[in-house]
């Protein structure tokens, strides 16, 4: 694929071609991320936070890898073992918060890139593919999550698990049978958290696979932009290197800096104190929360509260899968041919009340299952849905849209083109 | 008749226009939307009828006081005279009932204790460490040394839970951090017994403090097991002659405790100082290039007139077709 002004890939030294010739590694890296890669030359800060996730996903692994070499997933032995790693291993504390807090990171960035992909339609045709292979990188990343989670065992690992495998038991006749199979026997133990770990292991690079599959996809249309109007010539584009590199690398560079400030100066803030008390089977913690990144799903499981045809436990958990589920259909649910928000006067309150639909029903699965708490993820849950499901259809038929540029670089120079022609010339009227 | 026979028609032609993703869609929607509805309607209702009762707990917990330490903020160090005192207070006050099973003695040398004062304390331990008896294979106790951790005075949790009154005295070491606000937390908690108050008892008479509890406010149900540890001014004599009065051994206890929890916190703040000015100083250079890089592809504009590569391609064939070089 890519565009016809595509810079090739020319190997300057014998080795180079060399090795283009027998393994064009090089060649592939370049085209991909290098020079011969040609991107919209319009994008905002918004775009981003693919490499940025990327960056997250690298420091996880090797963080992971290190912590691994150290973490002993025993039931009596992993709580201790994390504090060996906080206190006698050099460098050991960095590590382990780098790690913990990275995760957190992890779900910002890939927060951001999830909804400026809802603003800007970056799930519509032809990319509805990049979209749905994101949405399995995100439902990985949700598993890898909650299994580490698990592995300190400390209470909140502990009776986290409990919950969250709970959840199977919502089904009737063969709930309960799953649960105890995922678990490896009928309460969290020994096999539980000998199996987590070894899946904990295993995901990210599942992950990074799916990563592939994800930029492969995207790299068939090439990025989108933020008029949502298709890359029509040379001009509107620019090569990924170098322009997106250093747009990337001092974003990063940035981004980073916000992430050191937490490991070192607050590597606990995210975190809850809970976790600092070693799994106790016979004593429940006085609230179970979740991660702060699982909220909003917590919430919405929460607010189901009455048995109607089905148990409210059910109800609640097949509505937490849903939230997640429906995304996947959100490309021919959304119909509108235009992508971008900003040229959709209508969808963008809507994109703008989700955003703060989403952060309160955040707020609600922090706090604790009391009015009126309850009554709020109700409505915001319920907020969610219709959303989705009955909104965007609708908003899609019926919106009136603004008119959109003619092309990118059209919409970038303005004027200029006025401006920049030679003195005594005036440029041709197009 | 006709009318209800038309329905279905109508339905039909709904989602025909909408299509079925959309339809199929709308119902679900409508559906998770319903229950929500008669979730929320019943819990009003329920809410109304019977509103929840206040509890004391809700009513009377207390959030931990303000307490300022050295380690606050980011070039936060410890004050190893406060460990100091603070392990002073542990040793003396807590250490007969709690352990510190994350600590070694030999982590001392962190609070400025050279090697023989380390042994020293080790070796003169109130409390022996559990051991073997080298010639009858049978379970013995003996002097600790610096590589052991501070030990618990009860055998097992049976025997802690026995000898106070069925509550189990929890380890020390990483109760800074397993609470909210930990220091400030433990030092309210020290420093927060009192009567219970009048009032609570006329507004809930069932939550009165049984005769085996102490009422505490910072205490999550504020009815704490522990007895009031430190209960009078000058019941450790400083070393360093620092008058030990009731808050101050509290605050010097709960430093202590939160270096036990983060004893790395020191180089924690100190690293973390030249990764964030390695940062910084990267972040600031990779802007300068981006900038530098983009400063052309900004001002970058569409040739026209005479620089448009179609007019130059033309004046290009012109010239050669009149056989003029270059």
């Amino acid at each position: 694929m890519s565009f016809a002004w595509a810079k090739p890939y020319e190997p300057k030294t014998e080795l180079g071609r060399w090795i283009d010739d027998r393994l064009p590694l090089p060649r592939m890296v370049f085209n991909a991320v290098g020079g011969g890669y040609p991107v919209p030359r319009n994008l905002n800060y918004g775009w981003n936070f693919g490499v940025l996730s990327g960056i997250f996903l690298t420091i996880q692994i090797v963080t992971g890898i290190v912590l691994a070499m150290w973490y002993f997933a025993s039931a009596d032995g992993a709580f201790n073992s994390i504090e060996h790693i906080m206190r006698d291993v050099n460098a050991g504390w960095m590590m382990r918060y780098a790690h913990a807090n990275g995760a957190s990171f992890f779900f910002i960035v890939v927060y951001i890139h999830i909804f400026r992909g809802l603003f800007y339609g970056s799930y519509k045709a032809p990319r509805e593919m990049v979209w749905m292979l994101g949405l399995v990188i995100y439902l990985l990343m949700m598993a890898t999550a909650f299994m580490g989670y698990v592995l300190p065992w400390g209470q909140m690992s502990y009776w986290g698990a409990q919950v969250i495998t709970g959840f199977f038991s919502a089904f009737p006749v063969v709930g309960e049978p799953i649960r105890v199979w995922l678990l490896g026997g009928y309460a969290p133990d020994q096999a539980a958290l000998t199996r987590f770990f070894s899946l904990h292991y295993l995901l990210p690079f599942v992950i990074a696979g799916v990563v592939i599959l994800h930029i492969w996809s995207l790299h068939i249309p090439g990025s989108s932009n933020p008029t949502g109007v298709e890359v029509k010539n040379e001009k509107d584009t620019l090569p990924f290197h170098p322009f997106y590199t250093a747009k990337d690398g001092w974003f990063a560079g940035a981004f980073l800096t916000l992430y050191a400030a937490l490991v070192f100066f607050a590597p606990n803030a995210l975190g809850h104190p809970d976790n600092y008390i070693p799994a106790n089977p016979l004593a429940t913690p006085a609230h179970i929360v979740p991660e702060w990144y699982f909220w909003p799903f917590y919430a919405i499981l929460r607010a189901f509260t009455v048995d109607f045809i089905l148990p409210a436990k059910l109800w609640g958990v097949l509505a937490m899968f849903a939230s997640i589920l429906l995304l996947f259909f959100l490309p021919w649910l959304d119909k509108s041919p235009v992508r971008s928000g900003s040229y959709r006067p209508m969808f963008r309150i809507f994109f703008w009340i989700l955003v703060a639909d989403v952060l309160l029903l955040g707020l609600c699965g922090m706090k604790p299952a009391e009015q009126p708490w309850v009554a709020i993820s109700q409505l915001a849950a319920a907020y969610y849905f219709a959303h989705f499901l009955i909104i965007l259809p609708l908003v899609s038929r019926y919106e009136k849209t603004l008119p959109l540029p003619n092309s990118i670089s059209e919409s970038v120079l303005h004027g200029e083109q006025k401006e920049a022609a030679p003195i005594g010339q005036t440029a041709p009227a197009n | 008749m006709g009318n209800l026979l038309a329905i279905p028609a109508v339905i039909l032609g709904y989602i025909k226009r909408l299509g079925w993703v959309s339809s199929i869609a709308m119902l679900v929607g409508l559906g998770f939307v319903g229950v929500l509805t008669i979730s929320l309607l019943v819990n009003l209702v329920g809410y109304f009828q019977a509103p929840p009762e206040a509890t004391a707990e809700h009513e009377f917990h207390r959030h931990p006081k303000e307490l300022a330490l050295k380690t606050d903020g980011p070039f936060g160090k410890f004050d190893r005279q406060q460990l100091q005192r603070g392990f002073q207070v542990y040793k003396e006050v807590c250490a007969g009932c709690h352990s510190l099973n994350l600590v070694s003695f030999r982590d001392l040398h962190q609070l400025g204790y050279n090697e023989a004062e380390v042994k020293a304390i080790a070796n003169q331990w109130a409390i022996e460490v559990p051991s073997v008896n080298p010639d009858t294979g049978e379970a013995a106790t003996r002097k600790a040394i610096p590589s052991d951790k501070f030990p618990s005075p009860y055998a097992n949790e049976t025997a802690a839970r026995a000898a106070n009154n069925n509550a189990l005295p929890p380890d020390l070491s990483l109760m800074a951090k397993a609470r909210h606000d930990g220091p400030a937390y433990i030092y309210s908690l020290l420093t927060g017994y009192q009567a219970q108050p009048a009032k609570l008892l006329a507004e809930f008479p069932a939550a009165k403090t049984p005769a085996s509890l102490h009422y505490n406010p910072y205490f999550a149900n504020l009815n704490i097991a522990m007895p009031p540890p430190i209960t009078a001014d000058g019941q450790v004599t400083y070393a360093d002659q620092t008058p030990a009065t009731v808050d101050q051994m509290a605050k010097d206890v709960s430093a202590f405790l939160l270096w036990t929890a983060e004893p790395n916190l020191q180089s924690r703040h100190k690293s973390g100082l030249a990764v964030l000015a390695f940062l910084i100083i990267a972040t600031i250079l990779g802007y300068l290039s981006y900038r530098n890089i983009w400063a052309e592809a900004k001002r970058k504009v569409a040739p026209v007139g005479a620089l448009d590569p179609e007019n130059k391609a033309k004046r290009t064939r012109a010239s050669k077709k009149a056989g003029i070089a270059g």
